[in-house]
């Protein structure tokens, strides 16, 4: 950790714009009195988008292509989250091939996902750069290897989604369409190399400095006996929590605070709680594949990890067990007859819950007997970290006091980089005021 | 003609977000007119992807149009030389998670792998609201950049 200023006794109040860009803005507000945090506020002026009230009236297959567009970054979690929600309300199980091919589309988002914020926006951060293009003129071929990594995710996505971003080809029971085995060819050796190459980074990554920052936290993330998940399974946390998608409203609640335009989920009993790949890895360890958990210990990590820093590790693990799955799925792939199973509408909820990249994305829908939309509920991952994100603010600052404006501006920044929240992506996001009372 | 003498056309934006599809308006006006030695792709912006399009694309001249955001009124058109100096942070700039074409070029740059010639067309935009039409303006912006990339391509010589 950078900064050697002196201990300030006296009140002061930090306060931090963060400059988004078109899509919203939000800050940072820390009140210190003394040597302790009073106050601190994660603001986010994301504007209400008002995609729960667009999807009423809809018809049920609208909502996969409606909700894809949530999120330019991670439309196929917002994809399987609204399928699966609809297929549990009309009582449709989707197995064999086509359950697989989605695990390989959300392969190709994890990928994608995760490389970009790894490498653009978390590692300058860490080694003192303001940016990647920065960071670029001195690790010229870590970043050649990273878009070449990130391209082979967009790939797959390309080919099974139809397009890069906002994909097309995902429907209730199904896809529009199912590649040939000779389509997946190409893709198959750039796979592997993307398997090596997420190794190197998790080693690298797993050199860089971290900060000593550790927290008993509640950690959530889907469970699945079988498999790390993606699509299905039940909510578990290290706490003890253990229930089936459907109940998730019994146990999660959102409210709105007057200082952030995005709503706060918290636990009905427990308060906050942390959903993301750090929540996933801790939750779901036995079922990396070998590969994965070969890649963790490379890069340093046990069966847990506590320091939310380490979330980069986390990434590029994940990275690697997602290039490692998508290999083993495209060389046992058989084409399915059909690309889709049968649906047929019904009256009723259903509900559906995966493992978008930063956390678990919920979907409810109420649909009548022609499979029409009455109510949707969607609950983002971010909307969930929020609070957390603002413990681990507080506690970071009450812990940093003695690093100047410039440096607690920097690492303030990694603190909610460690989450990859939606605001994440401008790079150098944050601009700091402080106040001397 | 040899891939030395093509000229690569990319159109960026989201034609379902209003005035961001002004460059994939352009771009279709382009195919359209099915000009000798003009390749026509369409892009969604996304930095790394179009690093590799550029790599993987042989073109002696690669023109870009995309939506801007400056503050100028809506139809402004912008003509920049991305290969002699950065982009304006405007050009498609408006999504979260995504490096906008501005990093794409800085970091290209950089890497020593950016088109010897990067002509980048800007559309003044005002209207992005989600399955919204072109404005106005900007639907004439586009007329006149297709027209003025087509000048360029047939008359080399009168776009130094």
């Amino acid at each position: 950790m950078k900064g050697n200023s002196a201990v300030q006794t006296k009140p002061r109040t930090l306060k931090v714009d963060l400059l988004a860009r078109v899509e919203g803005e939000g800050a940072l507000q820390v009140k210190v009195k003394g040597d302790t945090v009073t106050d601190v506020k994660f603001r986010i002026f994301e504007p209400p988008r008002l995609f729960e009230a667009f999807l009423r009236g809809r018809a049920y297959g609208e909502a996969p292509d409606i909700t894809a567009r949530i999120c330019g970054i991670c439309p196929v979690a917002y994809q399987m989250s609204a399928v699966h929600a609809i297929e549990n309300a009309f009582g449709v199980k989707v197995d064999g091939a086509i359950r697989t091919l989605r695990r390989l589309l959300y392969c190709g988002e994890w990928i994608e996902s995760h490389v970009l914020h790894a490498y653009m926006l978390h590692t300058p951060g860490f080694l003192g750069y303001p940016d990647a293009i920065q960071l670029a003129r001195d690790y010229p071929d870590a970043v050649k290897r990273g878009l070449a990594l990130k391209k082979v995710g967009n790939d797959i996505v390309n080919l099974l989604g139809g397009r890069e971003i906002h994909p097309i080809n995902v429907r209730v029971g199904g896809f529009y369409r199912v590649p040939t085995r000779r389509e997946f060819e190409p893709l198959l050796e750039r796979l592997k190399w993307a398997r090596d190459a997420a190794m190197e980074t998790t080693e690298w990554v797993g050199t860089l400095p971290f900060p000593s920052f550790e927290y008993d936290y509640e950690f959530v993330a889907l469970h699945h006996p079988d498999e790390y998940p993606l699509c299905e399974g039940r909510l578990v946390s290290n706490k003890g929590l253990d229930i089936a998608i459907a109940d998730y409203e019994q146990i999660f609640h959102e409210e709105h605070v007057a200082h952030s335009n995005a709503l706060h989920s918290t636990m009905r009993q427990g308060g906050k709680y942390f959903v993301g790949p750090l929540a996933r890895y801790n939750l779901n360890y036995e079922q990396l594949s070998p590969l994965a958990k070969q890649a963790a210990k490379a890069g340093g990590l046990g069966a847990f990890c506590a320091n939310p820093f380490k979330s980069i590790i986390v990434r590029m693990v994940e990275t690697v067990y997602a290039c490692d799955h998508a290999i083993q799925i495209i060389e046992n792939y058989q084409q399915p007859r059909e690309a889709m199973v049968a649906v047929q509408p019904r009256a009723g909820t259903g509900y559906g819950c995966s493992e978008a990249p930063r956390g678990i994305l919920y979907h409810r829908y109420r649909l009548d007997s022609a499979g029409m939309i009455q109510d949707a509920r969607i609950v983002p991952p971010t909307s969930q970290n929020q609070k957390i994100i603002e413990d681990d603010l507080r506690r970071f600052v009450q812990s940093h006091l003695e690093l100047n404006d410039a440096d607690l501006t920097l690492q303030c920044e990694q603190v909610i980089r460690n989450y990859d929240p939606c605001i994440s992506c401008a790079t150098h996001f944050l601009k700091l005021d402080r106040e001397r009372l | 003609m040899d891939d030395t003498e093509t000229r690569l056309v990319i159109g960026i934006g989201n034609p379902d977000r209003g005035d961001d599809g002004a460059g994939i308006a352009a771009a279709r006006l382009l195919a359209a007119a099915a000009i000798p030695g003009v390749r026509v792709m369409e892009h969604s912006g996304e930095a790394a992807g179009l690093i590799e399009l550029w790599q993987t694309t042989p073109a002696c001249v690669v023109y870009m149009i995309d939506a801007l955001v400056s503050g100028a009124p809506s139809g402004t058109i912008k003509r920049f030389a991305a290969h002699l100096q950065p982009l304006p942070a405007g050009l498609s700039g408006g999504s979260t998670h995504l490096l906008g074409i501005a990093q794409a070029v800085e970091l290209a740059r950089v890497l020593e792998c950016l088109p010897s010639q990067l002509i980048v067309f800007g559309i003044e935009g005002t209207r992005f609201d989600f399955q919204s039409s072109l404005s106005e303006a900007v639907a004439a912006a586009v007329q006149q950049v297709a027209a003025q990339v087509q000048s360029e391509v047939l008359e080399p010589e009168a776009a130094q």
